[in-house]
């Protein structure tokens, strides 16, 4: 039977810890709260503007624009979004495995977030560079990041850039996802479309999908669509990731409150246990003493 | 009727059935009435308006897109503020802000900066230009 002060001491500690946790879980809460608000909001504008870009890409057919070339082999250059900080469940490990999964010995790593880009130099990969955003995340930080990735791009260093975040799916999931930011491809737009779609869509918006008329030109509209596109890709992914961090966060701090709480009725009941038998032991001692003397 | 939404990266802004919209196309203004054949037009900041049951209504917008099909407008901008948003004196601010950085670039600025700045002059023009129509 572990000593009365012993269990004392740790029901202290259980107590403070999960005063901690239940702290960190309140303030998930609220951030949580906003992100969801804001990843969910972007939602629709990319949905719109993928929706637009689909329909340009079919109408303007041939002409190639730099940003849609497709280019076979050679490297890739992959943006992977993580947190600042842990205590946030099996987000990062999932990211982390994710990651592995789908790069290879051509994959460099540009980084937004502390935790995977230590990650990722423990095991020597090349990582280009890193950034910092804020939380919560302004459309201006996303800018910097688009234009980086853009001229690696279109400077022909990388054929392909792809971005690894956490996509937000509801308060108690998020899934680890890869996505191709460029060259933009018909058939990604279409794949995205459907994962962030849920409004309906008629088949008659599609038949006239063929058919629209661009002011200025077709080129211009492009010209100004593409950027804008990019950054609102890396925006909205960025967002995601927030609104994922501080969801697995809460929950992940729920469940440690909730642990603690119940260590604490444990050691509790452990610590009642011991002083009952430390009576009785008492107790019986005075009355062997009491026999004795009679 | 004509079904008109404007979305912006932060919100959707307005969903609603309306009558006729104006927009500020990149080459003038476009006026869009219901079966209006489908279009996709860039557009510059100024003011969107719109007919509702009758009252005409009006917007502050930002650069973006609009895409037109039979049924529906859909507006993509970076900025929609209604004239009760608007807050005069701060807008004038933000207008004298840019107008400022503008000014004092460095002799090769980068011109992603100079694009930007003008973008958010143009904004705070165009919201300016309609508070203080209103006033009128």
């Amino acid at each position: 039977m572990a000593n009365l002060r012993d269990i004392r001491r740790r029901i202290k500690s259980v107590k403070s810890t999960s005063q901690i946790t239940k702290a960190m879980q309140l303030v998930a809460a609220a951030k949580m709260k906003k992100a969801q608000d804001q990843a969910l909001a972007g939602r629709e504008y990319a949905d719109e503007l993928n929706k637009v870009l689909i329909n340009l890409e079919a109408s303007v057919g041939d002409e190639t624009h730099p940003l849609l070339e497709e280019r076979e082999g050679g490297k890739t250059l992959m943006l992977v979004i993580s947190t600042d900080k842990g205590l946030c469940g099996g987000l990062n490990t999932n990211l982390l495995k994710k990651v592995r999964e789908e790069s290879d010995e051509n994959t460099h790593f540009v980084t937004v977030g502390r935790k995977l880009r230590t990650s990722l130099a423990k095991t020597k990969e090349t990582l280009v560079a890193d950034f910092e955003v804020s939380d919560p995340l302004p459309f201006s930080e996303a800018r910097p990041i688009a234009k980086f990735l853009t001229d690696k791009f279109l400077s022909g260093d990388y054929n392909r850039i792809q971005v690894a975040f956490t996509k937000f799916v509801t308060t108690l999931r998020q899934d680890p996802w890869v996505s191709q930011l460029l060259t933009i491809e018909a058939d990604t737009l279409a794949e995205k479309r459907s994962y962030e779609t849920y409004g309906e869509e008629t088949d008659k918006e599609a038949a006239l999908a063929h058919d629209y008329i661009f002011e200025p030109s077709p080129e211009a509209v492009f010209d100004k669509l593409l950027p804008l596109y990019i950054n609102f890709q890396v925006y909205q992914m960025l967002v995601e990731a927030l609104a994922s961090e501080h969801s697995s966060r809460m929950v992940a701090m729920k469940s440690a409150t909730d642990n603690a709480e119940q260590m604490v009725k444990d050691l509790t009941l452990e610590y009642n246990k011991a002083r009952q038998a430390a009576i009785t032991s008492e107790l019986l001692e005075i009355t062997t003493a009491q026999k004795a003397m009679e | 009727m004509l079904h008109l939404e404007i979305v912006t990266p932060e919100k959707k802004i307005f969903s609603d059935t309306v009558e006729d919209v104006y927009l500020p196309g990149e080459e003038g203004e476009l006026g869009i009435l219901e079966l209006h054949a489908a279009l996709v037009s860039s557009l510059k900041a100024g003011e969107l308006r719109y007919l509702k049951d009758g009252t005409v209504n009006e917007l502050a917008i930002g650069n973006g897109f609009a895409e037109v099909t039979q049924k529906k407008v859909t507006v993509l901008t970076d900025m929609a503020v209604g004239e009760e948003e608007i807050d005069e004196a701060s807008a004038e601010e933000a207008m004298k802000r840019a107008e400022k950085a503008l000014a004092g670039l460095p002799v090769g600025h980068d011109p992603d900066v100079v694009a930007r700045l003008e973008v958010a002059l143009k904004q705070s023009i165009a919201q300016l230009n309609l508070k203080r129509k209103k006033q009128m």
